[in-house]
């Protein structure tokens, strides 16, 4: 079992993410001494008689100010069965900016909602990108379950609605738990609720120590986008030339026959290095250096695919587009596309569709794309670049785009349609790409 | 067979990934190197990235004049051993031609701000990497592993670009410089249990020793080149040892019998106080004190 899980909150304003969070820190022994007297200060100069632990997590000094969570914060806790990276995405402004950053790193998202209001317009809207993102799981908190007495009722209510939303999105049943939980008062985070006798699953904590984490994909076909090459030049290595790179997906071993892209040019790897010594065989996630038979021109840019199951290499795709920027998006627009290592220029020739996640369908041919919002485009590149489709790889799969003239991120764009509510008729830029597996069971964690 | 990572393995995957990514998309990085705990692993990630090449980044530190003679001598020594090239800036530079005034509490660590921007102007580093952790501090877990910063050296929360997948966007402008963090998501602990596991030489200012050390605020200060204890503060010889290294006249020791990297992990997982906490008065000026800092383009 993976000792490391990485995983994203989110939430609407008011629901309490901070003070899960501050929750989870403080119960698993995760908060330090001075910190903790930095909040139990901090509360009784605002007159609380509890110490507020959302003041764990809100870290910029507007956000104290106004009491709430602007910026995706980063949060590190562990207990003796496994380590945890935190991605707590705030759930107000930048909402789709917020959770589509958290997410497109996590292997499970835990949703909130208040136990009151039930499952509401944010909850689907996140729930929609967590699965567009392609996050394996889904955790949903119905907190302050305290402020409805503990009603196993209205926890079944909100429970049944929101998995029938989440397995339109495409998630199995298994792959989604709802867990009735209190932040405020403890019930059901860490230690299990003398409250909610009708409630038999795992706390939340425990959820999280023991859900299975979707390993790399291990069994897809290599891939290998080249960052840099290694020549030392010196008397010891005069002929050393490596190609340094983090494996995007499956494995390597010497002996593999490869293709480099986009030239097509092919070679066999003679020696996996690493500054710790030769390698036998190597996998997604590592970061290696490929040594090839042939003294063939590779830069960084490239890919190194296995010979036989490439990407397509195209200079025109279909992209789902997260518009992230103030600036709207026209059809037309010139922009940079940073695939993998490589950055090219790019044309907007199409806007296909606006993606309304309320009712999980599609408004055609809008005339922009706004802040926030989720679009199909088409997409022109001024050089072909290997691509897989999203649902098939997270991460060759997925691109940035940036604005040319200021350098600022744009948008997340993700090759493909991979939510499947979107594909109505538009085929997908990549069909070359092997048949692609289910986007919530194979997709590739973050790195 | 497994080929599954462990946490370290993944963590050292991650900066090794972010070293190279600089080196193919930058023209002058640099690595802020003090010969402390996180720059010294910085360094080691940087070697191990660029293998069997040398690392193609010089090196910069920004001396405050109040470092501990053990760490300056092993800086010395690591950049001799690697062949690697140092800059220097040292502060008291800056306070002799007047460009910069001593602060009236004797603390140099918010002096180092401006030879830092200056360093980087002058030698048009556009790329700096630094061994901040998102762990360390409130203002921190919200750092980007790019972190935009202005042609006025300047951190701006607002103007942070959402950091997708492992795609980073470290365009800038001319004059902009992109301050780069490998560490991001190590923890404390994470980088003493790698240390151990790569049997990476500190200072031996981390493990215990006898020092003779003074009690203000309530931290262990030793005296040095920055002063000694004043009237009513008595100096006493205790077995202590530094968690953090940074100038010496606001970086507290730690009362310790840690005389081994095994010690000092048994310690670190047991401790009550965060690093920052338990030792840099620094950090204890407000509630906001990193953030300001980092506004105005510290590291």
């Amino acid at each position: 079992m993976s000792d490391l899980l990485r995983l994203a909150t989110a939430g609407s304003v008011d629901d309490g993410k901070s003070t899960l969070v501050g929750r989870l820190l403080y119960d698993t022994k995760s908060v330090l001494a001075d910190t903790l007297d930095a909040v139990h200060r901090a509360s009784a100069d605002r007159g609380l008689a509890t110490p507020d632990l959302s003041l764990l997590v809100d870290g910029l000094r507007s956000e104290r100010e106004q009491g709430i969570t602007i910026d995706v914060a980063y949060r590190y806790f562990a207990t003796p069965k496994r380590s945890f990276v935190l991605a707590d995405t705030p759930g107000h402004v930048q909402y789709t900016r917020n959770t589509v950053t958290g997410a497109s790193t996590a292997q499970l998202a835990v949703l909130l909602v208040d136990a009151r209001k039930g499952v509401i317009e944010q909850t689907r809207r996140h729930a929609a990108v967590l699965a567009l993102l392609g996050v394996p799981r889904l955790v949903l908190a119905v907190n302050k379950i305290d402020l409805v007495d503990y009603d196993e009722v209205t926890f079944s209510r909100i429970a049944k609605e929101f998995t029938a939303h989440a397995t339109a999105l495409g998630y199995t049943e298994d792959a989604v738990v709802e867990i009735p939980v209190s932040a405020l008062a403890g019930d059901n985070v860490v230690e299990k609720s003398a409250n909610t006798p009708w409630y038999s699953g795992p706390t939340l904590l425990e959820h999280l120590e023991n859900v299975p984490v979707e390993p790399d994909p291990h069994d897809a076909p290599f891939r290998f986008p080249v960052q840099y090459v290694i020549r030392p030049r010196t008397a010891e290595h005069l002929d050393y030339r490596g190609y340094a790179g983090l494996i995007a997906a499956g494995t390597v071993k010497p002996g593999d026959e490869i293709v480099v892209l986009p030239s097509g040019r092919r070679s066999t790897v003679t020696k996996i290095d690493t500054a710790d010594g030769e390698l036998t065989e190597a996998a997604a996630g590592q970061s290696v250096t490929l040594l090839l038979a042939d003294d063939i021109d590779i830069s960084r840019g490239d890919l190194i695919s296995v010979a036989g199951n490439e990407p397509t290499v195209t200079d025109e795709l279909d992209a789902t587009l997260c518009w992230l920027a103030e600036k709207p998006l026209r059809p037309g627009a010139r922009v940079l596309v940073k695939h993998g290592t490589r950055t090219v220029q790019a044309m907007v020739t199409d806007l296909r569709d606006r993606f309304d996640e309320q009712n999980l369908s599609s408004v055609d041919s809008p005339g922009s794309l706004e802040l926030n919002e989720i679009g199909r485009v088409a997409l022109r590149l001024a050089e072909p670049v290997p691509l897989d489709d999203y649902s098939f790889s997270r991460r060759t799969g997925s691109f940035l785009v940036i604005d040319a003239s200021d350098g600022s991120t744009l948008a997340a764009g993700l090759v493909g349609a991979p939510l499947p509510l979107l594909e109505d008729g538009v085929e997908s830029c990549t069909g070359g790409s092997a048949a692609a597996p289910d986007t919530h069971a194979l997709v590739s964690p973050g790195p | 067979m497994t080929l599954a990572l462990d946490t370290l393995g993944r963590l050292e995957s991650e900066a090794i990934h972010i070293f190279r990514e600089v080196a193919g998309e930058f023209d002058r990085p640099v690595i802020l190197f003090s010969g402390g705990k996180d720059s010294t692993l910085l360094l080691h990630l940087a070697i191990k990235a660029f293998y069997p090449a040398p690392v193609p980044f010089p090196l910069l530190h920004v001396d405050t004049g109040h470092n501990f003679d053990e760490v300056i001598e092993f800086r010395d020594r690591v950049v001799a051993q690697h062949g690697l090239r140092l800059e220097v800036a040292k502060v008291q530079d800056w306070i002799d031609d007047g460009r910069l005034e001593e602060r009236p509490d004797g603390t140099r660590n918010p002096l180092q701000t401006v030879p830092l921007l200056d360093s980087i102007t002058q030698h048009k580093f556009d790329a700096v990497f630094g061994g901040g952790r998102r762990d360390e501090e409130r203002a921190r877990a919200k750092e980007r592993i790019f972190s935009l910063r202005t042609a006025f050296g300047q951190w701006d929360p607002k103007r942070q670009r959402p950091e997708l997948w492992n795609l980073y966007n470290g365009r800038h402008r001319a004059g902009e410089h992109v301050r780069v963090f490998p560490l991001s998501n190590w923890t404390e602990l994470d980088v003493w249990n790698y240390i151990e596991r790569e049997g990476i030489e500190l200072p031996d200012i981390y493990y215990s020793h006898q020092r003779d050390v003074f009690l203000r605020d309530g931290m262990w200060l030793a005296e040095g080149p920055w002063g000694t204890a004043r009237e009513g503060e008595t100096l006493l010889r205790k077995t202590v040892r530094y968690r953090t290294v940074g100038d010496g006249s606001c970086t507290g020791a730690v009362e310790s019998d840690a005389a081994d990297i095994h010690a000092v992990i048994a310690e670190v997982a047991a401790s009550r106080l965060t690093e920052r906490g338990a030792t840099r008065a620094d950090d204890r000026l407000s509630e906001a004190a990193m953030e300001d800092r980092k506004r105005e383009g510290y590291f």
